[in-house]
């Protein structure tokens, strides 16, 4: 069999350029490239032939002209001769501050309401479950509106305030707390808690130490509390009571002394934290579920009570789950106190983009500014939050 | 051998019965009364019970006014005045839309929970023409229908250079316009024309090519055609739309454009091009830091200014844009991590098999991938849902919006309107987010049947 035929040289493909994997990427971004290029020109153009129809001098130059208008509630020294870039900062303040107090009532709401739905009792888990189902199917701005229309609105007048205690007194133009007035020597009693918390501090350490060393436990609970109340206490008593109450008085048709809340940040800080309350709320349970039931078990065989099983081994795991969409809902939180337009509380949104913008028509800068805002805190924190994810992080081999 | 130390020479005394541990009266002790600590907790919670209900169903049933045709008849009752609710219902549900025209929005309604319902239960059939008539007939049927269509189209592409509109004097024939009809053509034309040689010419199949692009200017020619089209009926503008149909309406829109965006977007997220992968990380995370309110004033305030000047664009559709753009980062980030749970083993299975990228993402990962994330696409459009009601910021009247602006109303001034509104707003927001939790649910259920042990 002589008639074997030479293996023919294989044929080559028609191959193109498009099939080349090396200039299909580069084709595809170049293209990609491109195209968001021209349109980002084309916006820019546009807005530049508009802005010069229009009139508008851009630049930030309005920042510093006066801003002529009031804002119910300031941190710092505001009124209506202060610039537009005072303006900013009040507004920014009243954000922060809305949301640094929403976030601690949201925490507390949400760890209460998430261990109360592990609860054994089975009336209070579907207490908890309603509530949460209930809060979260309702739109935010709903809710806002309700507390601040259907709740606050239908206050009695001031004359007929609601007392809480004699602490507080609720009424249709907000809320009026006990003021605290530092006299002379309350700075010794500051430095007294800072004091006691910092030994408390370095109590735990020193303890920790001792009981890796020794396996000697020491009372850290009792003796931290005791620093922490204990010195202050006395150096109140020592300095002769420096701190006194101001109680709120009624005085024709209002009060007296106190510290006034406006009923839009009374509003907004119920519904904040009542929402993003429910939310924390299943973080939390489904943190609590996802530490194996086998860790409670160990830990009751090897002898641990209730409280040190919660403590030492539930716990920490738990929030290893519990606090990056914890961290995800503070942000909520405070992306959401944006809300507060719609009912008038000056945030920085209400009177940067609302106020500031109608009054100037800078849309352009203010739009940027706002947004530019809103997003370096959440940029700033999910940074944070990467930080300590990687520190959390199982490590694994 | 006898110190045995106790041997017992009485019966022992008889130990209690047990406690009862099973039937009802067990499983209450079990649950409600099972120590002092218990004891407190359902104490409270009774409390709290007592504190909430009977004030809820006196004023949502018992004290509430049923009957009536004005404010006379509220005006003396603590419950809630439904006859406020009726009178002002047909406001809530269109808006501002005309009486005589709301068959349309009601027919839009009936199509799309017809094609809904055929999407999300599991078992219907047809999925794939179900999903094509939802994602694309429905929202022209649905635009057409609730704003008259009958648009009027101008130029296309050889319209702009050669002055056909001028030559044919606008003349329409069942209100298309013929100069742009014929320049839609011969531009068509021409581009499939030019994409054979293009194609053939860098060595790629001219033919194929050729197709594809014809067959995706019929349909755009199709859409066009649709929408140009005189069907002879009442334009309706936007602003008179308003209530549940505008709610529904952001909403819909919302989740029907995020989803393709979104899908992209996650696509390019993992895509190991880096210009795509910036692009889309950056998209995504500029849409995800800000909050929706801002994105509203964005779209109503900044987008007029960086539009061609003289084009204007309805505050509606505004408010749509920034919806769309917003919900498509979150939509990336849902099915991007439908698309981390895919494991590489698909992919290189496909990849061996000789399957391209689109291939393989289209025949293997996504369904794999979204049929993952259904109950998270759901969550994200409950959230969509929700935040629909920030729209009355940028002066829309969706349902929380219209209800509002009920309240001031002097024909129905009552103590108890105000009341009455937040109590019905919040019984229909209620009904739709918790059903699409449920849903969700069932289908989280379904789709981890397989794998739960």
């Amino acid at each position: 069999m002589a008639d074997i035929t030479a293996p023919s040289a294989p044929k080559r493909e028609r191959s193109s350029l498009l099939t080349n994997p090396r200039t299909r990427s580069l084709l595809i971004q170049g293209f990609l490239f491109i195209v968001v290029a021209v349109a980002f020109w084309f916006f820019i153009a546009n807005g530049r032939d508009n802005l010069a129809a229009r009139n508008i001098a851009t630049g930030f130059g309005f920042l510093h002209q006066t801003s002529g208008f009031d804002i119910s509630q300031s941190l710092i020294r505001y009124d209506d001769t202060s610039t537009y870039g005072r303006v900013f900062f009040v507004g920014l303040l009243n954000t922060l501050l809305v949301s640094a107090i929403g976030i601690v009532f949201a925490t507390i709401i949400g760890f209460i309401v998430g261990i109360s739905r592990l609860s054994k009792n089975w009336l209070l888990s579907k207490l908890a479950e309603v509530y949460v189902e209930v809060i979260r199917n309702l739109p935010l701005l709903f809710q806002i509106l309700f507390w601040y229309l259907g709740v606050l609105a239908a206050m009695p007048a001031a004359r007929q305030s609601i007392s809480l205690f004699g602490l507080a007194y609720v009424n249709n133009r907000g809320v009026v707390l006990v003021r605290p007035i530092f006299n002379e020597g309350s700075g010794v009693v500051g430095l007294a808690l800072l004091a006691g918390i910092v030994l408390a501090i370095l109590v735990r350490w020193w303890a920790h130490r001792r009981q890796m060393q020794t396996g000697q436990p020491f009372p850290v609970i009792r003796t931290s509390l005791a620093l922490v109340f204990g010195l202050p206490l006395l150096a109140f008593l020592v300095m002769g009571a420096p701190i006194v109450i101001e109680w709120p008085e009624l005085r024709g048709f209002n009060f007296n002394g106190g510290i006034r809340i406006t009923p839009e940040f009374v509003a907004l800080l119920l519904a904040l934290s009542t929402y993003t309350g429910a939310f924390i709320a299943e973080i939390v349970r489904a943190g609590i579920m996802a530490v194996n039931r086998g860790q409670t078990e160990a830990s009751e065989s090897l002898g641990l009570r209730t409280g040190p099983t919660l403590r030492l081994v539930v716990v920490p795991q738990a929030l290893r789950v519990i606090i990056p969409p914890l961290t995800s809902q503070y942000l909520n939180l405070t992306k959401n106190s944006s809300l507060a337009v719609a009912i008038g509380y000056p945030d920085f949104f209400a009177v940067f983009a609302g106020t500031t913008l109608n009054q100037t028509g800078q849309a352009i800068e203010i739009i940027a500014m706002t947004m530019a805002v809103y997003l370096t805190i959440s940029l700033f924190t999910s940074s944070l939050m990467n930080l300590y994810n990687r520190r959390m992080a199982l490590v694994e081999r | 051998m006898s110190d045995i130390a106790f041997i017992r020479r009485e019966i022992a005394p008889m130990e209690p019965p047990p406690m009862v541990i099973g039937g009802p009266v067990g499983w209450v002790r079990k649950n409600l009364f099972s120590g002092w600590f218990n004891i407190t907790l359902t104490a409270v919670s009774v409390v709290l019970i007592a504190l909430i209900v009977p004030p809820l169903l006196k004023f949502y049933i018992f004290d509430a006014v049923w009957t009536g045709d004005n404010r006379e008849s509220c005006l003396v009752a603590s419950g809630a005045c439904w006859p406020f609710v009726k009178a002002k219902f047909g406001q809530f549900v269109y808006g501002f839309y005309p009486i005589a025209e709301r068959w349309r929005p009601n027919l839009v309604f009936a199509f799309g929970a017809i094609l809904l319902a055929g999407l999300l239960i599991p078992r219907a059939p047809f999925k794939r023409w179900n999903a094509i008539l939802f994602f694309g007939v429905f929202p022209i049927a649905a635009l057409i229908l609730l704003g008259g269509g009958d648009f009027s189209l101008n130029q296309f592409i050889i319209g702009r250079i050669v002055p056909l509109a001028a030559m044919l004097h606008g003349v329409q024939i069942f209100g298309l316009t013929l100069s742009f009809w014929l320049d839609f053509v011969v531009s068509s034309a021409l581009i499939v024309v030019a994409t054979y040689f293009i194609a053939n010419a860098l060595g790629a199949e001219g033919g194929f090519t050729a197709r594809a692009a014809a067959t995706l200017l019929i349909g755009i020619g199709a859409v066009l055609l649709a929408l140009d089209f005189d069907f002879g009926l009442v334009p309706v503008e936007t602003r008179q739309w308003g209530g549940l149909l505008v709610t529904l309406v952001v909403s819909v829109t919302g989740i029907v454009t995020s989803l393709p965006l979104g899908i992209l977007l996650a696509l390019g997220r993992r895509s190991h091009l880096p210009i795509v992968r910036i692009f889309s990380v950056c998209f995504i995370e500029f849409w995800r830091g800000v909050p929706l309110i801002t994105v509203l004033f964005f779209a109503t305030y900044m987008l007029p200014l960086f539009l061609p000047g003289g084009l204007t664009v309805d505050g509606l559709l505004r408010a749509l844009i920034g919806v769309a753009l917003f919900s498509a980062a979150y939509m990336a980030e849902v099915v991007r991590g439908g698309l981390q749970a895919i494991p590489k083993g698909q992919t290189e299975a496909a990849n061996a098999l000789g399957l391209g990228y689109w291939q393989t993402m289209g025949r293997i990962v996504m369904p794999q991938a979204l049929t993952l994330v259904i109950p998270g696409i759901v969550n994200n459009f409950i959230g969509l849902f929700k935040d629909t009601t920030l729209v009355l910021i940028v002066a829309l009247f969706d349902l929380l919006g219209q209800i509002r602006a009920a309240f001031s109303d002097p024909d129905w001034a009552t103590p108890t309107t105000l009341f009455t509104g937040f109590a019905f707003a919040g019984v229909v927001y209620f009904i739709f987010c918790f059903g699409m939790s449920r849903y969700s649910m069932y289908i989280e259920r379904r789709t981890s049947a397989g794998r739960r042990r």
